[in-house]
């Protein structure tokens, strides 16, 4: 698969799109993203230490897990090849057991340097609705 | 602050597209790029990064004991996760080696909502090609507690309670 690219006619101000990152975050996922991202810390991998050495509940994800499943759903929207810009803030954690929720929205579709270009605001929420990051994006479309 | 070189292959983007949530599909053939997050596993090239285990040290992890450590680490040198941010100038490619330059970016310092202060602290990271071309600038910005707040011992980046806000949780 090459990399895709959004066409600008499909989109309009105030588009949004839901996407269900996870019903159900398990503990294998952050073991798989720590293997994966080399983020070996063990507050994500194990809850012996999460618990016993360090004083949380348990393992809890890595704030770059939960953003990188929530970029699925920015590329899943605009496509990855020409992504422009992706930034978030960590809101509060994310834990096993989380159902995880994107909603990307479109704020923007601006013309620079011949280019259409695509504003995004991103939120990924919890099972309770708590925002767990919030952030932007901007992704080059196709006219 | 390191450089160090981080070739791009194409098990790991498979194995990081998969972790993030990717069917095997999206970049599973080695030419679809690599999804957005990807250059935070040049972390494995890192010879400094402190959140890998390394050959002849002592590592923080339950063994024997909960925290791996003989004695309970220092508290106070936790750090935590607070924005992370890329600029992309073109894609990830599988077969790219890339070089990352770590930069000391802005630092700045906010009263805790539970007392003492938050310092913040930027790091930018250069992605750039076997060319010099730049590929990927990564901004981090992580939060240093002033005092670790009811915290239980733990030494090292991230480690720190959850106890300041929503500006400072451990990620």
């Amino acid at each position: 698969m090459s990399p895709r690219t959004a066409a600008a006619g499909d989109l309009a101000v105030g588009d949004t799109v839901e996407t269900v990152l996870t019903e159900d975050l398990t503990r294998t996922r952050l073991v798989m993203y720590a293997g994966a991202s080399g983020d070996y810390n063990p507050l994500h991998t194990d809850d012996v230490y999460a618990r016993e050495a360090a004083g949380y509940p348990g393992v809890f994800a890595h704030g770059m897990l939960t953003m990188g499943m929530t970029g699925k759903a920015v590329t899943d929207f605009v496509g990855d090849g020409d992504l422009l810009r992706y930034g978030v803030r960590f809101r509060s954690q994310v834990w096993p057991g989380d159902r995880l929720v994107a909603t990307v929205t479109v704020t923007g579709i601006t013309e620079s340097a011949g280019r259409r270009i695509v504003e995004l605001d991103v939120v990924t929420v919890n099972g309770d609705g708590v925002q767990v990051i919030t952030g932007t994006a901007a992704a080059a479309v196709s006219a | 602050m390191s450089t160090y070189t981080f070739p791009v292959e194409a098990g790991a983007v498979l194995l990081f597209s998969r972790a993030v949530g990717y069917p095997d599909s999206a970049y599973g053939d080695g030419t679809a790029g690599a999804p957005p997050t990807f250059t935070q596993s040049g972390a494995q090239f890192d010879p400094e990064f402190h959140l890998r285990p390394k050959y002849g040290e002592p590592w923080r992890g339950s063994g024997r004991t909960p925290s791996g450590l003989p004695i309970p680490a220092t508290p106070g040198g936790g750090s935590l996760h607070a924005e992370q941010s890329y600029e992309y100038h073109r894609p990830v490619r599988v077969g790219d080696v890339l070089t990352a330059v770590q930069i000391p970016g802005k630092e700045w310092e906010k009263a805790g909502r539970r007392g003492g202060s938050l310092t913040f602290r930027e790091t930018i990271t250069e992605f750039r090609d076997a060319t010099g071309e730049l590929v990927v600038t990564a901004r981090s910005v992580v939060v240093i507690p002033s005092k670790v707040v009811e915290s239980p011992a733990e030494g090292g980046a991230n480690g720190a309670p959850s106890a300041e806000g929503s500006a400072a949780v451990a990620q």
